[in-house]
């Protein structure tokens, strides 16, 4: 299949390739094609769509949905990404896969709503209180989007986690030509027989969910609570033993989760480290500073969280920038490995242009 | 000797509750399991959802059933999406006052202008009982809580009335001083299509008794006397006591899946 998509349109529709059977969502920009679509495609394929009455429905009505055995998302923007913390948090501890979109826009608060940012790395990481982890992933083009959204229904389904993805406006309203073959809908795997669902043996695997209304008698809870799902809010062997597997799932999985791209020079001068649409003013600047005579490389993060630290360490070269739209994320990530120099850009819809770093490049390197 | 009916509802292993003594939530827990044992109801096809407080401890985890405890305020949230994910299973959201009125009060609004298939039922103590006595949206004026040492100057809301006004099929309260109206209200609602909704007056016995300066049998004796029922009360001065609405229009479910057909 070969189609002109715009980031949002790839992201619906590799939802659907996914199998994603029930949408829940509250309208945002610049996220809200991505409901429009799901409104239109999923009743007519079987599924459930509900524009929810806040956020706060939206991701505890598609949590809910997952548990009864929906393959579900919810998508938003900053504000609304916000208000979902809570309810991505619960998932997480009752380890229930949803996929989250989160199209970021400037902010803080509501900011400029149209413009693309990419602010919202460390919420995406971070923005639930307690000791939890969750994959982050983050296209850099609406090709990408379609292939990435799939990834992140496959990924809450194996590890039974919430899974966000992060574009920004830029990728969600840009059109571009999309291709995409043989992706299949993912598989719930569901119990046959009571076993814990909130153990395993080994602590990269998951068990599967629970069935509802076949008598297994399922506890779900967000407090603490063993491998049957009996709430222990006192015992510290037991709290410690869940949120660690639940740490340990993501963590020890970080080299199978990690995705990047390497691009560009070996041997180089130069290491770009950056993630979504800004590596494409990336690719342009390491063409012209080719010309000037610097070797430069890019290391595009795919996987935000968790992350492949070894790669970063492996990769890194020469001098490092990262580019960012936002005052600087990412580059708390590469200052574990190198000096860093930040090119930051936000506000206004402007991108950061590959001349404004090819100009902090040759500065730099004067 | 023989087992007490409800025993086969229950997890033993986790009896005695954790509520105080002589808290009202044992005789809800009654209530629903005497109506679902009256009913033959299989409760294989019923899943409880909660919230968080005290009440939302009666299904999590004293009835052996699927329940889902959810965060604090997003019980129907929840409830929703496993309503319209399996259709096929009857969806019970047992929880407090705080829980639905306050924090969960946005979603119990639209739950019921959905006329979203679910029951609720709202254990009302008048304060939030679980964090120790704090005023509740349901908190009486005059009442003395944790954060109205000098008594609730708020005026306090009536969740019934204001789901009359929604698309709900039925809206009922009972005193929990009249156990076999609350039974065979939970009877005629269990099986219903629609938003139904259950309020039961059931005051706090620790919290709403101690900033009073009352024996817990003083206060609890003059909170019950302000219940009438709803035909003769005098609404300034008591709570009106009985079925507020009851309605059998389709509910969410069956308008949806008449709109998937409408265009497939």
């Amino acid at each position: 299949m070969r189609r002109l998509m715009t980031g949002n349109e790839a992201v619906a529709e590799g939802a659907l390739l996914a199998g994603c059977n029930f949408y829940s969502g509250y309208p945002i920009t610049p996220s809200s094609e991505i409901m429009h679509i799901m409104a239109a495609e999923l009743p007519k394929r079987g599924g459930n769509f509900i524009q929810a009455e806040d956020e706060l429905a939206a991701i505890n009505i598609a949590v809910g949905a997952s548990i009864a055995g929906a393959i579900a998302m919810t998508a938003t923007s900053g504000p609304g990404f916000s208000l979902m913390q809570e309810g991505i948090g619960y998932a997480i501890m009752t380890e229930v896969p949803v996929v989250i979109v989160n199209v970021m826009r400037v902010g803080p608060s509501t900011g400029q709503a149209t413009k693309p940012a990419q602010g919202d790395l460390m919420q995406a990481r971070w923005g639930r209180h307690g000791d939890q982890a969750l994959v982050v992933y983050a296209p850099s083009s609406p090709q990408e989007a379609l292939y990435i959204t799939h990834k992140a229904f496959e990924t809450a389904e194996l590890l039974r986690t919430p899974v966000v993805v992060l574009t920004d406006e830029f990728i969600a309203h840009g059109r571009e030509v999309v291709e995409y073959y043989d992706l299949k809908p993912v598989r719930r795997r569901i119990q046959e027989k009571p076993e814990p669902p909130f153990g395993s043996e080994d602590p990269t695997r998951v068990p599967p969910l629970p069935p509802l209304g076949e008598g297994f008698n399922v506890m779900f809870t967000g407090s603490t609570h063993d491998e049957w799902g009996y709430r222990d809010v006192h015992r510290q062997e037991v709290h410690f033993k869940l949120v660690k597997r639940i740490w340990d799932k993501i963590w020890m999985n970080s080299k199978s989760l990690f995705l990047y791209e390497k691009q560009g020079d070996d041997d180089a001068e130069v290491t770009f480290v950056c993630y979504g649409s800004v590596s494409r003013s990336v690719k342009g600047a390491i063409a012209v500073l080719r010309s000037k005579g610097i070797r430069a490389k890019l290391l595009r993060l795919i996987t935000l969280w968790p992350i492949d630290w070894e790669v970063l360490e492996r990769e890194i070269e020469g001098r490092v920038f990262v580019p960012e739209m936002s005052l600087g994320q990412l580059s708390f990530d590469v200052e574990k490995f190198a000096k860093v120099e930040k090119i930051n850009k936000v506000g206004g819809g402007i991108p950061i242009y590959p001349s404004d770093i090819v100009k902090a490049v040759v500065e730099v390197m004067r | 000797m023989r087992k007490h009916f409800a025993r086969k509802y229950l997890r033993e292993e986790v009896l005695p509750s954790t509520f105080c003594p002589g808290c009202f939530n044992g005789i809800v827990i009654n209530a629903f399991l005497k109506a679902v044992e009256e009913l033959n109801a299989d409760m294989r096809k019923v899943v409880f959802v909660s919230g968080i407080g005290c009440s939302s401890w009666i299904p999590s985890p004293h009835i052996k059933a699927d329940s889902i405890h959810t965060l604090h305020g997003r019980a129907i949230a929840v409830a929703t999406g496993v309503k319209i994910a399996r259709p096929d299973l009857n969806v019970v959201v047992i929880s407090g006052d705080g829980d639905l009125a306050s924090i969960g009060g946005n979603h119990l609004i639209h739950a019921a202008r959905r006329n979203m298939d679910l029951l609720v039922i709202m254990v009302n103590n008048l304060v939030y009982g679980m964090t120790r006595g704090q005023a509740s949206p349901t908190t009486p004026l005059g009442l003395r809580t944790a954060t109205t040492p000098y008594g609730n100057f708020e005026l306090p809301m009536d969740i019934c009335r204001i789901l009359e006004q929604t698309n709900a099929n039925y809206v009922a309260r009972w005193c929990i001083s009249n156990f076999f109206k609350l039974k065979d209200s939970i009877k005629e609602a269990f099986f219903m299509r629609g938003f139904r909704f259950i309020e039961v007056y059931a005051p706090c016995i620790t919290y709403v008794v101690r900033y009073e300066g009352k024996t817990p049998g003083e206060k609890i004796r003059e909170l019950f006397s302000v219940c009438m029922p709803k035909e003769t009360a005098d609404e300034r001065k008591a709570i009106p006591i009985g079925v507020f609405k009851r309605e059998d229009k389709p509910g969410y479910v069956e308008m949806y899946s008449e709109y998937r057909r409408s265009i497939s």
